[in-house]
């Protein structure tokens, strides 16, 4: 048996290695499980925007791109298995797309040199590039997250004496911003209900049952997978105002409203980037990727939500690159030298445009002491008769006077644990 | 022809008696060993400890401790995965608060408080059995995942509710933390593997193992022979629980470094070494090695073959990977009720008797 899977080994390096000189950027996706709803567009659209940019450009900087996926199931152990078999590839950057696998990473990829992009999930006191050398969370986080959901329900009306309740997954990702919306309700003086929902989140009728007795004003959600389903569903149930619910950035795709059908129209989701797909890079996604037959997945996801996310998550993988080429001067870079082209990224209108992205996302710059980016947060709503998704509210800041200490003391405990020296000069 | 006791020879009570009587698979044992300890931690890199080897090592562990629980005692139980979390979130606990004390000791504290916690959810098991004691054990599952997840002492207060498992040593050698060397979390992982085994072989042969197993197959009868039923079934949930409790501290701070418990140690983790003792062989030792060796194998196979060789997309191989597992359990509880272990020893016997079988 091990002789056989030593060559079996050995047979899969060798097939593997006429990919060697390409720029590897990994894709641990999920296409199976309660998570599979979320997983599935998010690596399509990352796999498609760097074949566009194989079949459209010739790859970043004359290097073709490969994207090598390896399925995890939203699963920790499948994810370090991942993780070490795609690492020998030579990866530049993983974007595991899994809270869970992300800090499972942090520790590992940061020993080994290899940069980690977690756009809007992971640790959220990564955004202090100064203990986080490998980590990147820009261009919002967690926190962001949650103070920009409280500064739009402020710019409808005074939270003074309200009740918001928090439904969330409980696990890492959902316990995120406990803490922020806590300092938050102290300053704004909202009181904060918590309602944890247990993975895979297909049980919450006692959760929404505490919801449709105690009244909140408003409900913010983090949930992923199956549980945005059925928690839309069930706040359809007891109807609750969907106008009041808001869901956080994992919560706002498609997959999660369509259930529900019209009761879903009015649900509202954080976003940091653009929805819909009125941008002209699909025009080249559609000429390039899909008429040439080379859609990932089903190819049935373009233009949700999600998959353009997976797409942003590309198109800054692959500015990274650029920068990191231009940085070292070499068009066949290394983990290391991609790690310095994240920190030194700088978007700007005039490159999203360029790349047919226009007003997509804002415009923000990483540094070495700032992984986090601007923390600008947009608001969407669902109309459920057109079945999209449009902004109602533009890019805005979010209350960094509460989060900064926050991501200062969250990541000091980190490096006073871990014995890690400021890595800024 | 060449697998034969002809020729063997005891000239004493122990030697009679000894685990590998025949010198044939004595020498066999003793060539695993060696290529274990002293060719494998020369060869291995990081994907080959942390795909195959960590995962293999630490579910034979748990599958050791729940096949003498369910396999030799005939007691059920669905709370691998709770015990295993206790054994993490103990030695998480002992990690954090005497980092300076080795981790050997730290793992074996944390067999013995699972060994505890496991006793205290046996008691049930004096009243009840079979399929409600399954459900007892169940409710154990649950309990402990949400314990470990509702009191934040236990996760030091951490923000996210995970524990990650900061550098600790064993004889100044690192064997938690990123910057471990893959020969020794292998070595060290081993050495609780072998020591783990020879104890269970041992105990399984001696009286424990023998009231055990007169529990096992009828417990009135065994009461009626004087076996302590009291003592018997607590033993025996002390002891798996003891294994179960080193492989889930191993799980957590060797192997994943860092874990969520609801997401690391919940159903499916008590299912997973369920199948895994299923499919290797109830009341084998050598059986739960066999079962996790198959079940921790067979998704990187699949994988190799499926999306490396074959250019297979992964959510197919990951949905094949499902089928093959489900229709394994099928067939093997119809087929071949004691495993892959029942293969093995099949096989040996018609090598004894190979080339002339009558």
């Amino acid at each position: 048996m091990k002789m056989k899977l030593g060559t079996m080994a050995v047979a899969a390096v060798m097939a593997a290695s006429p990919v060697m000189a390409d720029l590897v950027f990994p894709s641990l996706s999920y296409r199976t499980g309660p998570y599979a709803a979320g997983g599935i567009p998010f690596a399509d659209g990352y796999a498609d925007y760097m074949n566009l940019l194989n079949a459209r450009d010739g790859g970043i900087g004359g290097v073709m791109t490969s994207v090598p996926e390896c399925e995890t199931g939203y699963n920790t152990e499948k994810g370090v298995e991942c993780y070490e078999s795609t690492k020998g590839e030579g990866a530049l950057v993983y974007q595991p797309l899994s809270t869970g696998i992300t800090y499972q990473l942090i520790p590992k990829a940061t020993a080994d040199g290899i940069p980690i992009h977690s756009m809007g999930y992971g640790r959220t006191s990564a955004a202090n590039g100064d203990v986080f050398s490998n980590v990147f969370n820009y261009p919002a986080n967690y926190w962001n997250g949650a103070s920009g959901a409280i500064n739009y329900l402020m710019s409808q009306g005074d939270l003074a004496g309200k009740k918001i309740a928090l439904v969330y997954h409980n696990s890492a990702y959902g316990k995120e911003p406990i803490r922020t919306l806590e300092d938050l309700s102290k300053k704004h003086g909202f009181k904060l209900t918590l309602l944890p929902v247990d993975h895979p989140g297909q049980e919450q009728k006692s959760q929404w049952l505490q919801i449709r007795r105690e009244k909140p004003d408003n409900v913010i959600m983090y949930g992923w997978g199956v549980m945005n389903q059925v928690a839309v569903q069930e706040a359809a149930n007891i109807r609750y105002p969907m106008e009041d619910f808001i869901g956080i950035w994992w919560s706002g795709s498609e997959n999660d409203v369509l259930p529900a059908g019209d009761a879903a129209n009015g649900y509202k989701a954080l976003t940091f980037h653009g929805v819909g797909n009125d941008f002209p890079v699909f025009e080249d996604i559609q000429k390039y990727v899909v008429d040439a037959g080379n859609a990932a997945g089903a190819g049935d996801q373009i233009g949700t939500v999600l998959y353009n996310r997976g797409l942003y998550a590309a198109m800054l993988a692959a500015e990274a690159a650029k920068t990191a080429q231009e940085i070292h001067g070499t068009a066949d870079i290394t983990a290391a030298m991609m790690r310095d082209g994240m920190e030194a990224l700088e978007i700007t209108e005039a490159k999203m445009a360029a790349l047919g992205l226009p007003g997509f996302g804002p415009e923000f710059n990483v540094s070495c002491a700032n992984h986090g980016g601007p923390g600008l947060v947009g608001m969407t709503q669902w109309d459920a008769s057109a079945k999209t998704w449009s902004l109602i509210n533009e890019f805005a800041p979010s209350d960094m006077d509460v989060i900064q200490p926050l991501i200062d003391e969250d990541s000091a405990a980190y490096a006073a644990e871990n014995k890690i020296a400021s890595s800024c000069k | 022809m060449f697998y034969r006791e002809a020729g063997d020879f005891s000239t004493s009570y122990p030697e009679d008696s000894q685990t590998f009587p025949i010198r044939f698979d004595r020498y066999r044992y003793y060539l695993v060993l060696f290529v274990a300890i002293f060719v494998i931690p020369f060869t291995i890199n990081d994907y080959w400890v942390n795909s195959i080897f960590l995962p293999f090592l630490i579910y034979a562990i748990a599958a050791i401790g729940l096949n003498i629980l369910v396999g030799y005692c005939g007691q059920v139980s669905l709370g691998t995965g709770g015990f295993m979390a206790v054994g993490a979130y103990a030695c998480y606990k002992l990690m954090t608060s005497f980092p300076e004390v080795s981790m050997l000791i730290h793992v074996l504290i944390a067999g013995l408080i699972t060994a505890g916690v496991g006793v205290l959810f046996g008691l049930p098991s004096l009243r009840i059995k079979g399929f409600y004691l399954a459900v007892a054990t169940l409710a154990a599952q649950f309990f402990l995942v949400w314990l470990f997840n509702r009191v934040p002492w236990f996760y030091n207060y951490s923000a996210s509710g995970q524990i990650s498992a900061p550098e600790r040593t064993v004889f100044g050698i690192e064997v938690t933390g990123p910057n471990t060397e893959a020969w020794a979390t292998y070595l060290f992982c081993l050495a609780f593997v072998i020591v783990s085994a020879v104890i269970a072989r041992n105990l399984t042969r001696g009286a424990f193992g023998r009231k055990w197993m007169a529990i096992r197959d009828m417990d009135i009868a065994a009461e009626i022979i004087g076996v302590n039923p009291l003592m018997a079934k607590l033993s025996a949930f002390a002891v798996s629980s003891f294994f179960i409790g080193i492989s889930g501290a191993l799980f957590f701070a060797v192997y994943l470094g860092a874990v969520e418990v609801g997401e690391a140690f919940g159903i499916t983790k008590s299912f997973t070494v369920l199948f895994m003792i299923i499919i290797g062989g109830l009341g084998s030792i050598f059986g739960s090695f066999a079962g996790a060796a198959f079940l921790v194998v067979l998704p990187v196979v699949l994988k190799l073959v499926g999306v490396d060789w074959l250019g297979w997309p992964t959510d197919i191989v990951a949905h094949l990977q499902l089928v093959i597992v489900g229709a394994l359990i099928v067939i093997f509880l119809i087929a071949e009720p004691h495993g892959l272990a029942q293969l093995w020893r099949v096989a040996k016997e018609k090598l004894r008797l190979w080339p002339f079988p009558h």
